[in-house]
């Protein structure tokens, strides 16, 4: 089995950071492993501006900001990213097994990162009732579908959840002609963040409901309607409150989960609340050599949190491995 | 040229007799009103191969059960290469005052030939399942039970069935059957009219209308729903087998599932309905199967659930309706067909071809009859060596389109090549997008796979069928 000194899991904004700060500490040899075909991650799909405030101290959208570290990684000769490369095996000993088209590789890592970001939550988790037709997306899918493929999912749409990732869904769906009707959110406030509340919704004349939820789907092959009710503080529904919107999508935008099962299958302590590893300091895991970054640690709103707290991850390698 | 046979309906039900027919020279037609086989009433079945337990020994189930069962594990799983694990199920009571009740579902079961049962004590249990809650005091153990993909299961004996000569129509509603005086029957479907010297009724929660147009009008389908909510593959050890409660008069109760792909599930609900297309879950439907999973497992919590679906099983009355009418003579009908109608699926088969040849279909077994179709593979179901190998053999098994289920590009390929026209079609067969994302990650690929190897543009690519179109428009 060949022996790398620091394996990187997750080539979007986390991994690349890491990748590069851990470079700048001292480590000779990065092996970057990205399950796409290219690097980057979500930022592909993020064509707004918004990116960079921090860092860059200028705006850029989401592929422009990948970019500037796709060009650093790229340029360093010393980390070797293998794409379309998808870890099945990770061992609390540091064994990683991943497959490519045409290989399965087996790799014995010095130090581990793991930057493997979130998932959706999707429609199943929160348990919206009723009929199980097309038309029902995470959104964060139907931004990909829009974004990299240009495919339109619908012509009139519901959004469920006031997220980031919904709000500025629900714009990108406006501009794409289609009639954003509602966007409908159980708590009392957005948790996105105002700017998009302001620019996202307000800009567009896109209804907010808060503290309602969706009680039920219809259709049978396509979506037909939804009804939605108000709920009170302890999101009870209020009788009499219920009201139909008719809409053929259905975009579900009601949080990010960490991906962590490979940090899980090398049993790691986690919290199974957050689904993070339990951890009292940032990107620490309860094994020794293996570090978890980005929002595979913890949620971040902004991507500039994610490059900062990741470069601090490629260091604690680092000096894990004795190279500062 | 009239067609031998008209099987209606490729659920399980059709598709094991379309299976058996197929050994025979016969010119056999399956028509299914659905884009694709297995989307009617199969699809949402619990994938439990019962061992025959929990029926009366007079009544027909009780039997063709344990014949079906017997003719799964002994020849069937090994001859479609299907994954069928038997796993046993236990009956579990919560008062030691129900004993007797568990004695005479054993003996009900020996009578009907149910091999091996045995009634085990709460130590049995500790070591065994641990997680059960204090409340379980007992529980008989049936060790033939045992689990199989449903939908892998249809779509195994359909492939097999057409290998083997069988013609299949999908997308084929029969909306019209007229006998003809001198024998047989024309049927109108999907545009074209058929004409075969017998019909073969399988077509589940519509058998009643399909029997009433061929001129035997003589029981009603009711439609019966049924919740179920699958947990996390990382639940999958819960329980090691498939746990029960004692039965109530209209279902076996809320049980908890292993499933032969891992992911546990809960339910199902049994509540008599009214619509025969009603697939809704409800916030109560949920509260029931968690409350009596949880009676039996109280460590399952709601956050484990990562996917929902409801089904309707065909009730007509308490036993299932196998029989040639005749009030329409040619007419054979597989109706009311509800649980155990998967683990009966083979036995009915039998039966049923024994009916057309009492009433005059000669059975004369083909020269070479194919009973052997080659296992697909499925990276999730095997060992890491045989996937180094496959990868080998095949790059395309190591482009992995589905991160939470493990597909790669070739068995989304393959799922396509073998039949599947529907997104919902290539979950079935391959579990993409059946994982805790829920499709988050794979759809957009497996949709780019989907209009390469089938040449629709992306807007033609439905869920499941016409009307469930998943892009409305293209930008170019």
């Amino acid at each position: 089995m060949k022996e790398r000194e620091l394996v990187i899991v997750g080539g979007g904004p986390a991994g690349m950071a890491a990748a590069l700060a851990a470079r700048a500490a001292g480590v000779e040899d990065v092996l970057l492993l990205e399950r796409d075909q290219h690097l980057g991650g979500i930022l592909n799909q993020c064509i707004h501006p918004g990116f960079g405030l921090h860092h860059f101290k200028e705006e850029l959208t989401g592929p422009e900001y990948a970019d500037r570290f796709v060009r650093l990684v790229k340029e360093d000769p010393a980390i070797e990213v293998s794409l379309r490369s998808f870890v099945v095996k990770l061992t609390g000993d540091r064994q990683l097994s991943f497959l490519r088209p045409g290989a399965l590789e087996e790799v014995k890592a010095r130090a581990v990162i793991l930057a493997t970001g979130c998932r959706e939550r999707t429609r199943e988790m929160i348990a919206i009732p009723g009929s199980r037709p097309a038309g029902v997306y995470p959104a964060g899918l139907a931004q990909k579908m829009v974004n990299m493929e240009g495919w339109i999912p619908g012509k009139e749409a519901v959004i469920v959840g006031s997220g980031d990732i919904g709000l500025i869904m629900a714009r990108r769906m406006a501009l794409e002609g289609v009639s954003v009707k509602a966007v409908v959110e159980i708590q009392k406030t957005s948790r996105g963040l105002v700017r998009n509340v302001v620019q996202c919704l307000e800009d567009y004349g896109i209804p907010l409901y808060f503290q309602h939820r969706i009680s039920r789907i219809h259709g049978r092959d396509r979506v037909e309607k939804v009804d939605v009710v108000r709920v009170d503080d302890e999101f009870r529904d209020i009788p009499g409150s219920g009201f139909e919107i008719s809409c053929d999508t259905v975009l579900v935008s009601v949080g990010l989960i960490p991906e962590n099962e490979l940090l899980e299958m090398a049993g790691a302590e986690m919290d199974k609340k957050t689904n993070t590893p339990a951890s009292a300091e940032v990107n620490q895991t309860s094994l020794p050599g293996i570090f978890a970054c980005g929002n595979a640690f913890k949620v971040y709103d902004l991507a500039d949190s994610v490059t900062r707290d990741s470069e601090l991850a490629g260091r604690a390698a680092a000096k894990y491995l004795g190279r500062l | 040229m009239p067609h031998d046979v008209i099987i209606v309906g490729a659920g399980i039900t059709g598709a094991a007799i379309a299976r058996e027919l197929s050994r025979y020279k016969l010119k056999v037609l399956l028509l299914e009103k659905e884009a694709e086989p297995a989307f009617g009433v199969s699809k949402s079945n619990s994938g439990i191969i019962h061992a025959g337990t929990q029926n009366p020994p007079s009544s027909l189930k009780g039997w063709l059960c344990v014949e079906g069962n017997r003719l799964l594990r002994e020849e069937l799983a090994a001859d479609l290469g299907l994954n069928f694990v038997q796993c046993g199920q236990l009956i579990v009571i919560f008062d030691e005052a129900d004993l007797p009740e568990l004695e005479a579902i054993k003996a009900e079961g020996t009578a009907l030939g149910v091999k091996g049962m045995a009634l085990v004590d709460r130590a049995w249990l500790d070591a065994n399942e641990p997680n059960l809650g204090p409340g379980v005091k007992a529980a008989l153990l049936v060790p033939s039970a045992g689990i199989i993909s449903p939908y892998r299961y249809v779509y195994a004996l359909v492939e097999n069935a057409v290998k083997n000569g069988v013609e299949l129509k999908t997308s084929s509603k029969v909306i019209g059957v007229n006998r003809i005086e001198k024998g047989g029957f024309y049927v109108e479907a999907g545009g074209q009219v058929y004409t075969t010297k017998f019909l073969v009724n399988a077509a589940g929660l519509h058998a009643d209308e399909i029997s009433g147009l061929a001129g035997a009008p003589s029981f009603k389908i009711t439609p019966r729903k049924g919740e179920e909510y699958l947990l996390d593959r990382k639940r999958e050890h819960i329980a090691n087998r498939i746990i029960f409660p004692l039965p109530t008069k209209t279902s076996k109760g809320i049980l908890i599932i292993k499933t032969s792909d891992g992911n546990p599930m809960i339910g199902p609900t049994a509540h008599d309905a009214d619509d025969k297309a009603d697939l809704s879950t409800t916030d109560a439907g949920l509260q029931e199967v968690l409350d009596g999973a949880r009676r039996m497992m109280p460590s399952i919590s709601k956050s484990d659930i990562i996917a929902y679906f409801a089904g309707l099983r065909p009730v007509s009355g308490k036993d299932f309706i196998i029989r040639h009418e005749d009030a329409a003579p040619g007419l054979v009908n597989a109706a009311g067909i509800q649980s155990p109608g998967l683990t009966s699926a083979p036995a009915i088969a039998v039966m049923v071809a024994d009916l057309l040849r009492k009433h005059g279909l000669p059975l004369e077994p083909k020269e070479q009859f194919h009973r052997l179709r080659p296992r697909p593979a499925h990276l999730f179901q095997v060992p890491l060596e045989e996937t180094r190998r496959l990868i080998e053999k095949n790059p395309a098994y190591g482009d992995i389109v589905c991160r939470c289920e493990l597909v790669s590009a070739q068995e989304v390929r393959d799922a396509v090549k073998r039949g599947a026209v529907t997104l919902d079609g290539v979950k079935f067969r391959t579990r993409a997008q059946a994982g805790r994302c829920h499709g988050g990650f794979c759809t957009t690929r497996i949709l780019k796979i989907m209009q390469e190897e089938l040449g629709f543009p992306v807007t033609a690519l439905t869920k499941r069928g016409p009307g469930s179109e998943l892009i409305k428009e293209e930008r170019k």
